[in-house]
């Protein structure tokens, strides 16, 4: 597995890419290897407002229920509806087919965010 | 913590672990999905080394069992199994249990392992002089189900497993250790229990996984189980419920004479407040044990005790709730509470998926 180093990542584990205003979320393929088998995935509506660090939907395996938590802040503005529909894009490419939302107006504290690096060496601590 | 002897085995294959009743079990080898399909179309094996195994010995063991179990114990030959509750004395639930009857005056008993503890404390209490109650420490319990099941474990013992019928159960040499094996199960599908000693338990585990038996872990044995609708201590069942509310009246044999709880146990049968009742989501998400139904006013009037996507209806979401019993029948519509959703589901049939069980034909 490789983390791409062109966006950003929640000790949550979901991603961020962001140009300039706009940004694109979705979940590390490390989450999505942990979820599992995925059964429901709950994403929010164009135009909800995302507030950094709390949840803006669900997804859920046969055993447990995952919050998605915003890694920053923005409005939502498109929502991966191929993905709602049909989970194999985001357990097979969570990190091109399988984005979730789009958001414009991101910002917050990137501060917060790891890069690729950092996030590689947060999951492999998770794992002991 | 515990651990079974396969704990090494299940580490080694990339198990994900979970505490259960303080027990570190495998909950998945990897997706549960899978898991769940190969024990409904091949054979599962399951470690369920977890579940407390009681030897219950004296001439006075069979009035023993009467009076504290809700089944008729005298209707037991020797080598029959029977379903079963330990009640409490406001007639509700210590336990369910399996009681069987190896011959005059020695009787096994399996219960559940979050409640191995309490309940051998409590029959412990309640045995007259004469009776021994003791745990049967060294031994474990696997279980292989499937429709492959019988021909996978066929191989490696003597005798015919064809000829052992359903809650059936008989002493066997297995790999050169004496071991008790049954045709009895919790996943609606055939299948085997086998209690051997835990020695025993790596080189039969092994056997079964080179023949084909697909390892099953705790995930996967829940959704087997809800979608047989048996009930597990702890959801569907518990101190506070009553046989007749949950469904399992059928184990209550009151014209048996005088047991734990019996009074209050028939009083709560002639005015039931609840029914437990299986359903079926009709919008799409997820209802989950603890989860509120909500009449069409928002107002809660019953929980949900269990549920899951169900792998054999395609991830349909099933349950089993509490209800009103003027809902508690097939067709009734409810509404579910899913984290601040009412989402709206069909009261269903249990079982969810048809058993396949041996069917016993009469004697």
């Amino acid at each position: 597995m490789s983390t791409p180093s062109d966006r950003l990542y929640t000790k949550t584990h979901e991603w961020i890419q962001v140009s300039g205003g706009d940004a694109v979320i979705g979940l590390t393929e490390f989450a999505v290897h942990a979820i599992k088998d995925i059964v429901f995935l709950e994403l929010p509506a164009v135009g909800k407002a995302l507030e950094q660090g709390k949840p803006f939907g669900v997804i859920e395996s046969v055993k447990a229920v995952f919050d998605l938590n915003a890694p920053l802040g923005g409005a939502v503005s498109g929502v991966n509806q191929a993905v709602a529909d049909d989970f194999s894009a985001l357990a097979n490419d969570p990190y091109n087919k399988g984005w979730l939302v789009k958001v414009s107006g991101a910002a917050g504290d990137k501060g917060q965010l790891l890069d690729a690096a950092a996030y590689d060496k947060f999951c492999a601590e998770e794992q002991h | 913590m515990k651990s079974t002897p396969l704990n090494a085995w299940h580490r080694a294959h990339g198990a994900s672990m979970v505490d259960f009743g303080g027990w570190d079990m495998p909950v998945a080898y990897g997706p549960i999905g899978p898991e769940h399909l190969a024990t409904r179309q091949g054979a599962g094996l399951f470690d369920i080394g977890h579940m407390g195994q009681v030897l219950v010995e004296g001439a006075g063991a069979e009035a023993y069992l009467q009076k504290i179990t809700t089944n008729d114990v005298a209707a037991l030959g020797d080598g029959r199994m029977q379903y079963s509750l330990l009640p409490n004395d406001r007639g509700g639930l210590h336990d369910d249990i399996i009681v069987t009857r190896r011959c005059e005056g020695k009787y096994y008993v399996v219960v559940n392992a979050s409640n191995t503890d309490a309940d051998f404390a409590w029959m412990k209490s309640k045995a007259p002089h004469g009776v021994s109650v003791r745990l049967w420490e060294g031994q474990t319990l696997l279980a292989v189900q499937g429709p492959k099941a019988q021909a996978l474990l066929q191989p490696l013992v003597d005798s015919d497993l064809d000829s052992l019928k359903y809650y059936h159960l008989r002493s066997e040499e297995l790999q050169g250790h004496l071991v008790l094996i049954s045709r009895s199960g919790y996943t609606g599908e055939d299948g085997f229990e086998i209690s051997l000693p835990e020695a025993a338990a790596p080189a039969l585990w092994e056997a079964l996984v080179a023949a084909g038996a697909v390892p099953v872990g705790l995930g996967a044995r829940n959704t087997l189980r809800l979608e047989a609708a048996y009930p597990l201590y702890g959801h569907e069942i518990d101190a506070s419920t009553t046989p007749y509310e949950a469904g399992l009246g059928w184990v209550v044999k009151p014209a048996k004479g005088e047991f734990t709880g019996r009074g209050p146990m028939l009083l709560a049968k002639e005015a039931p407040a609840r029914r437990l009742a299986g359903f079926k989501l009709i919008d799409k998400g997820v209802a989950r044990d603890g989860y509120a139904v909500l009449d069409a006013d928002g107002k809660p009037i019953g929980r949900v005790t269990s549920g899951a996507p169900s792998p054999s209806l395609d991830n349909a979401c099933i349950g089993l709730a509490y209800l009103p019993p003027d809902l508690a029948r097939p067709g009734a519509v409810i509404h579910i509470d899913v984290r601040g959703r009412s989402l709206k589901a069909e009261v269903v049939k249990t079982p969810f998926v048809s058993s396949n069980v041996r069917k016993n034909t009469p004697a």
